[in-house]
């Protein structure tokens, strides 16, 4: 299984399982359908820079879950995704010598996440919403990185509940107030729906705000400004 | 060696769990005059305890048996009328089942020749989910579940006392565990059948919950003269501590849980707090607490979260 999962999601580059790359997620899926966790590689910085991390679920029928390329930010993304029975959920780091640093947890579920339709169905006024951004940005901490949290309203149909085709958002893109790149998410279909991001990015001193744009598979853009309140000032 | 496999396997089969499969051993409680409880392990639903964590508990009155809750199982609701059988010849009038959750109802095979009453609002819920709560069920606890499907209860309560062979049972609506909550009142013993309301030295759960709604139906709970409370999980009392103490579990909870949402905090790192030492009396606290995040976050993390188009 993982020597599969290695060709397929990995491709080439040298492997090593390692504990810097912390992968948080409770033990039993209470909701098959919001699993939530974290990945924080922040602990191989030290020694060589995070260009992508890469997460994905062995026995997922869908098991790629996002690619994370935190060009302005620290190697960290919360969010939550959809498990249709037990799995590891691994995330693969890339570091600039091109060697993917392996870590995971097993998390128990009950299943059927993937093959349920989305809870937005059951409203006929879903599409109204799609793409709303709900977000917050709070001060830098200590050690300087700015916490940011989104809400995107998606469906993110996987294509596997019947009579629902796949429909999802593909691309997520954090910029600074100098239109500079902090950090690119690719997301495939077993993120949760109405996902809900959670990153440390370090925009310019001079940001007054995050932007943050984006597109679904059917082009549907998505596009907000996220303010950070403590950089704006009454004064223009 | 040949001998000593054959003398061991000779004693397993006479061990329950092998020839007639395993056996919850349901002891009755005499708790009141006429009143009985089963007290569950106050653990999660396990292969070994086959689901057997909560307190269900029945009324002998003079015109025949009341009773509260059907447990987790087919094995169990025949082996909670076969134990009540024991106790008293008298038939079994009337089940009440106090919420949608697994172990208050499925059982209720094993009482399908008598009415069994539940709150609409429950009738509702297990309709929904049952099959899917059952089936979630067979995962978590296997063998034990074998022949168990949900019955949907086939008698509406309505708020009122109706007097069962000299017992006055108020049937009380509330909501806020699920959806539907009803405690069972017997104005002659004052003993109080609190259902999903109320957790005594076990931590509550909250997969249905809504908090502040919950927290009203203490407050309606806690005007009652109580000579002895059966919380659905843990220890029987005979005062209100086990009310005082789900409240407080509860405010605890909203307000950490509103705080980390405040701070910017992500749903793995809430799941990673702190839970007072004053809490650590409850069992299970630490699982439950990590559910009840699963359960409770999104909703608040939602309303600090600033609407920006």
């Amino acid at each position: 299984m993982w020597d599969d999962m290695r060709a397929v999601i990995l491709g080439g580059g040298d492997v090593v399982f390692d504990q810097r790359v912390r992968v948080t997620a409770p033990a039993n899926a209470e909701d098959a359908l919001n699993v939530p966790v974290m990945v924080d590689a922040s602990g191989l910085d030290a020694e060589d820079e995070v260009e992508e991390i890469v997460v994905f679920a062995d026995m997922n029928p869908i098991p790629r879950i996002l690619n994370y390329r935190p060009a302005g930010a620290k190697p960290l993304i919360g969010f939550r995704l959809k498990l249709q029975q037990a799995t590891p959920i691994r995330a693969a780091a890339r570091t600039r010598d091109g060697v993917w640093h392996v870590g995971g947890v097993f998390v128990d579920a009950a299943g059927g996440g993937c093959t349920s339709p989305a809870l937005a169905h059951s409203d006929p006024q879903w599409e109204r919403h799609l793409g709303e951004v709900q977000a917050r940005a709070w001060a830098p901490a200590a050690d300087g990185g700015v916490r940011v949290r989104f809400r995107v309203r998606h469906p993110m149909d996987t294509g596997l509940a019947p009579g629902i085709p796949a429909f999802y958002l593909e691309s997520l893109a954090v910029r600074d107030g100098d239109a500079r790149d902090l950090g690119q998410i690719d997301l495939f279909e077993p993120v949760s729906e109405n996902p809900v991001f959670t990153l440390e990015v370090s925009p310019s001193a001079g940001s007054r705000s995050l932007c943050l744009t984006g597109r679904d598979n059917n082009g549907t853009p998505v596009l907000a400004d996220i303010p950070l309140s403590w950089r704006q000032s009454a004064l223009p | 060696m040949r001998l000593i496999l054959t003398i061991v396997l000779c004693v397993a089969w006479t061990l329950p769990g092998w020839a007639a499969g395993p056996t919850y051993r349901l002891e009755p409680r005499r708790i009141a005059l006429d009143t009985y409880v089963f007290e569950g392990a106050v653990e999660h639903f396990t292969q070994e305890n086959g689901g057997n964590i909560l307190n269900s508990g029945f009324i002998v009155t003079d015109e025949g048996v009341i009773v509260i809750q059907t447990g987790p199982s087919l094995r169990y609701g025949e082996e909670m009328r076969a134990a009540i059988a024991k106790v008293t010849g008298k038939p079994i009038l009337k089940v009440f089942v106090s919420n949608q959750h697994p172990d208050y109802f499925l059982g209720s095979q094993a009482f399908a020749d008598v009415p069994i009453a539940a709150l609409p609002g429950t009738i509702d819920g297990i309709r929904v989910e049952g099959r899917a709560v059952t089936e979630n069920m067979y995962r978590l606890v296997g063998d034990w579940m074998r022949g168990t499907d949900a019955v949907v209860p086939t008698e509406a309560v309505l708020p009122a006392t109706q007097v069962y062979g000299g017992h006055r049972l108020r049937l009380i609506s509330l909501s806020g565990h699920t959806p539907a909550d009803l405690a069972i009142y017997d104005e002659t013993t004052r003993v109080l059948f609190a259902g999903g309301l109320v957790f005594s030295d076990r931590a509550p759960t909250t997969p249905h919950a809504d908090i502040p709604r919950w927290l009203e139906s203490l407050d309606v709970l806690a005007a009652l003269d109580v000579a002895v409370l059966v919380p659905n999980h843990g220890t029987v009392r005979s005062d209100g501590s086990a009310i005082s103490q789900t409240r407080d579990y509860l405010d605890w909870l909203t307000a950490a849980l509103s705080r980390a949402a405040e701070g910017g905090l992500d749903m793995t790192e809430a799941m990673a707090l702190g839970i007072p030492p004053r809490f650590s009396s409850l069992a299970v606290v630490q699982e439950e607490f990590i559910r009840s995040v699963a359960h409770l976050y999104p909703k608040i993390e939602q309303s600090v979260l600033i609407k920006i188009n």
